[in-house]
């Protein structure tokens, strides 16, 4: 069979292991990625009942440490990083100076003079540049980028605590919400978070390229539903949690694609995109991206004409067909009028008018926003 | 992937038809619904329509991914799978059996000289880039 996915892509450590799965290997952001094994749909259901694992060692992975470390990072992300407690971490923004996302990293504190920064696949050589870019010549910071000596995964699903705790013990388990620990492992050290890109319940891992491999066939031995590009693609898109490159890039700002939380404006400081972001919040945006719902078959994917009585009103950014509600769900940016919920629209699927209706964000309730419904309804009763 | 039945014959574009007098069935094959991952939705024509040989037929969306439907064979359509259209998933399961798409009368019989035996099919997906 030729192999057309050869020398130029660049492979994970955990290539080898994803191939003898039997794993539809496809290019992606330079990478040779698996995107399924059993099947999308199946390796979405895993995630949202069990637990599934993703490698996900493509993402840029950059250590950002010494005394200096939070006020560099605070001068090039949109979010307080200074304000992050030492073993926690938060969502952020990289933007340009109109207020344009250049990337959306997940910035750890492990401790009071050391970062990890989690950045996209297609972005990690320019995040780490346009970090450095900000560093001030009497700065005690340096930049570590460990992409290529580690392994990064994600083990996600309402399962996962209890597959992580036997695999590394059951202090991983203790874990809060977005809250970060440094663990040993073998004779290795391993990250390990309470974060992911599902909205389930989930950790992600940083760890050598040996100790990775373990863990994954430690926890594969389990019963841990390997899963791909694929699940980890409508999983997202069912959270609407935004995709860089899709549905936020250098073109869009926070406030129009709702992540207007990830920008802080009161601490003062200098951050890059600062006084567009000031300006854009002042005047409030023109635009925002809603969630679509299909009201009919027929699968929306991005890039498709959005319609309101007959006139083309936005375009939608990600889209595709979600297994937990068995409808297609897409997103895009819309003028406010038509951005809020129950707004009837149509949908260009290919020459097909495809009803929708905006539905409030996300499609599918994260895990923790499902236990927060349960505990009203309890204390309603 | 287990050998194509050779109870009827098959186009490039990955489709079977199964001849049984003057009509005939037609459906995707195993090969197909492999490629396309889990199928999600069909959009075939109705009955009464007709179909060309090697023509769109109609469209078989998966949740990677839109694929037209290329008619194997010129035809009146006698009878849509409404049961494969209400679960695509049939397709997936069963894609030589009860996930079959379109019942057709034959109006060019002759075409099938056109397609591919069930051996020569498996060769030629066999020779396909991964």
């Amino acid at each position: 069979m030729p192999d057309s996915h050869a020398p130029t892509l660049r492979q994970t450590p955990l290539f080898d292991l994803h191939e003898r799965e039997g794993a539809r290997i496809v290019p992606f952001a330079g990478w040779a990625m698996p995107v399924q094994y059993a099947g999308i749909v199946e390796e979405h259901h895993a995630v949202r009942e069990r637990a599934g694992m993703f490698d996900v060692s493509h993402m840029g992975r950059l250590f950002v440490v010494g005394a200096d470390a939070a006020a560099l990072l605070r001068r090039a992300v949109t979010y307080d990083v200074t304000s992050i407690a030492e073993g926690h971490g938060h969502y952020t923004l990289l933007c340009n100076e109109d207020g344009g996302i250049v990337d959306d990293p997940y910035v750890y504190r492990l401790d009071a003079h050391r970062f990890l920064v989690v950045g996209n696949a297609s972005n990690a050589a320019h995040d780490a540049a346009r970090i450095r870019s900000f560093l001030a010549p009497d700065d005690d910071a340096e930049l570590l980028d460990r992409q290529d000596e580690t392994v990064m995964l994600a083990v996600q699903g309402p399962a996962s605590p209890g597959y992580l705790a036997r695999v590394l013990g059951p202090e991983v388990a203790t874990l809060e919400k977005r809250a970060c620990t440094e663990l040993p492992f073998m004779q290795y050290k391993l990250f390990a978070s309470r974060t992911g890109y599902t909205g389930e319940d989930g950790f992600e891992l940083v760890t050598s390229r040996e100790a990775g491999r373990a863990i994954w066939r430690q926890l594969r031995a389990e019963g841990v539903a390997p899963c791909g590009l694929g699940a980890r693609d409508t999983l997202r898109l069912e959270a609407a949690l935004p995709l860089w490159g899709n549905d936020i890039d250098e073109t869009t700002n926070p406030y129009e694609a709702g992540l207007g939380w990830v920008v802080s404006l009161d601490d003062g400081a200098a951050f890059a995109g600062r006084n567009a972001l000031a300006r854009i919040k002042a005047a409030g945006p023109d635009r925002k991206l809603a969630c679509l719902r299909a009201g009919g078959r027929g699968v929306m994917r991005g890039g498709c004409a959005v319609l309101h009585d007959g006139a083309h009103v936005g375009q939608t950014t990600s889209g595709g067909h979600s297994p937990t509600l068995g409808v297609s769900v897409a997103m895009a940016y819309l003028p406010n009028d038509l951005a809020k919920p129950g707004t009837r629209l149509t949908v260009d699927v290919r020459g097909r008018a495809l009803p929708v209706t905006v539905v409030r964000r996300p499609f599918v309730p994260h895990a923790e926003q499902r236990v927060a419904h349960a505990q009203q309804h309890e204390t309603r009763s | 992937m287990a050998a194509s039945p050779d109870d009827r014959k098959y186009s490039k574009e990955h489709e079977w038809v199964r001849v049984n007098g003057d009509t005939a069935r037609i459906g995707i094959t195993d090969y197909a619904q492999d490629q396309l991952g889990d199928v999600v939705y069909i959009d075939l024509p109705e009955a009464g329509a007709t179909v060309g040989q090697f023509e769109k037929m109609g469209e078989i969306e998966s949740v990677k991914a839109v694929s037209d439907l290329f008619s194997p064979v010129s035809g009146e359509v006698l009878r849509v799978n409404d049961t494969a259209v209400d679960k695509p998933e049939l397709v997936n399961s069963d894609p030589h059996g009860d996930g079959w798409l379109l019942e057709v009368r034959l109006t060019s019989p002759a075409e099938l000289d056109a397609l591919m035996t069930a051996a020569a099919y498996d060769a030629f997906t066999a020779a396909q880039p991964a």
